[in-house]
């Protein structure tokens, strides 16, 4: 399996974030988009999830699910949680298993791999940042996708959260799986680096 | 299927939940109501013949006041992006979330007019009148309120954007819908032709709700 972009603009509000944008990632690598505040890192991988049109350039997957877009095919851990605060830990969980479909894990085991078995009925109001996130990573584990797209994933995580989440990484490298991730702040893993905007 | 009876179940547990919007509605609803008779005074003549027309307002604005929340909460903490680039065509996600809308909030409207009828000295016939035409005519509230719903996601407008936008769209049902009930209660036109254009207007909102409001947030992405 292949992703790859060819000639990439976006343009948001006006203002050209980043042109001539080009990249590409096999099964079992990560790339990490790394680059000053602005340049873009967010807006790349949103509009790898499809939810911003680019001016111009194309992206493509190779190998992946023929009828299925992009976007069906990948995870995307954005910035924001997608957590229902009345909603429990596990109803918050099940839910997304249902809803995004596919190939789907048993929600206990995959609360459990990130560290959150014992708080599975807890409203998710009522969880840290670190927490939420942990929370939002069960959702990348419990339904399979080839792709996932993350946008400062280890953010508001411990060292022992940072750890963890490595170790759930190598695990979907090692299944072939491409990983995307915006990051300020090393992985922890070996990655190609993708630099954009600022000074190179 | 799995994933809009998911979507459906979610959104009607978190109306029901502490914070959720149901009661508020029926609240709001009553609250309305309540006031009339207060402002027109006790005449009770005058308060039946107005009574389909102040449950309708009542049952109109007290579906605006939910609709709100209808695909804002989703898009504050990232779900909307998730149920755009799902497996699930946006329109039957969309179509999913009028539908439990309406069953969360609008279904609660109509079990509360028989009480809220007898504030408003309507009997049995009259009541059950209103009833009648809110249970076929506040889909097609939620379903053309949804469309404004998306909009006001889109153009980072909540609130009063949603109830201008909404409110003109919703005249043809409020029109149909209180000459339905009023017509059941003195007449002299047939229940059955308002009755008609009132499921009429339903059910075209159930088709154009769902793919206008899907192609606004499409659009909107951002």
């Amino acid at each position: 399996m292949r992703l790859s972009g060819r000639q990439i603009d976006c343009i948001r509000g006006g203002r050209r974030v980043f042109s001539g944008l080009g990249f590409e990632a096999s099964s079992g690598e990560v790339l990490a988009v790394v680059g000053p505040n602005g340049s873009g890192k967010t807006s790349l991988l949103r509009l790898l999830a499809g939810l911003l049109v680019p001016a111009g350039g194309s992206v493509e997957l190779e190998g992946g699910e023929a009828e299925l877009t992009l976007p069906e095919q990948a995870h995307y851990l954005g910035h924001r949680d997608a957590l229902k605060p009345a909603l429990s830990v596990h109803e918050n969980l099940s839910f997304w298993r249902d809803f995004l479909g596919g190939k789907a894990g048993d929600v206990g085991q995959c609360l459990a791999a990130v560290g959150l078995g014992h708080a599975i009925n807890v409203p998710a109001a009522y969880l840290s940042a670190g927490q939420r996130r942990r929370l939002s990573i069960a959702r990348l584990l419990v339904v399979r996708r080839p792709v996932w797209l993350l946008d400062e994933p280890t953010s508001a995580l411990d060292t022992a959260g940072q750890n963890l989440f490595v170790g759930v990484m190598r695990d979907h490298l090692a299944g072939g799986g491409i990983i995307i991730a915006a990051t300020h702040t090393p992985l922890g893993i070996e990655a190609r680096e993708l630099r954009i905007g600022g000074a190179t | 299927m799995t994933a809009l009876a998911a979507l459906i179940r979610r959104d009607i547990k978190i109306a029901l939940r502490v914070g959720g919007g149901a009661l508020i509605g029926v609240l709001f609803f009553l609250t309305v109501t309540v006031l009339m008779p207060f402002a027109i005074g006790p005449d009770l003549p005058l308060l039946t013949r107005l009574g389909p027309a102040i449950l309708w307002l009542g049952a109109l604005l007290a579906s605006l006041l939910t609709l709100d929340r209808l695909f804002t909460a989703d898009h504050e903490d990232g779900s909307l992006d998730l149920i755009v680039m799902g497996r699930t065509p946006l329109e039957l996600a969309c179509a999913a979330k009028a539908l439990a809308h309406w069953l969360a909030a609008g279904v609660p409207l109509i079990v509360a007019t028989p009480a809220l009828g007898l504030l408003l000295n309507l009997d049995v016939t009259a009541t059950s009148a209103v009833a009648l035409t809110l249970l076929v005519g506040t889909p097609a509230l939620t379903f053309t309120g949804m469309i404004g719903a998306a909009l006001a996601v889109t153009l980072h407008r909540g609130g009063l954007l949603l109830a201008v936008l909404v409110l003109p769209l919703s005249i043809p049902v409020l029109i149909f819908g209180v000459a339905a009930s009023q017509a059941a209660i003195s007449g002299p036109l047939p229940f059955g032709t308002p009755f008609s254009i009132l499921c009429a207007l339903s059910l075209v909102s159930l088709v154009v709700g769902p793919f206008a409001a899907a192609a606004s947030l499409r659009h909107g992405l951002d």
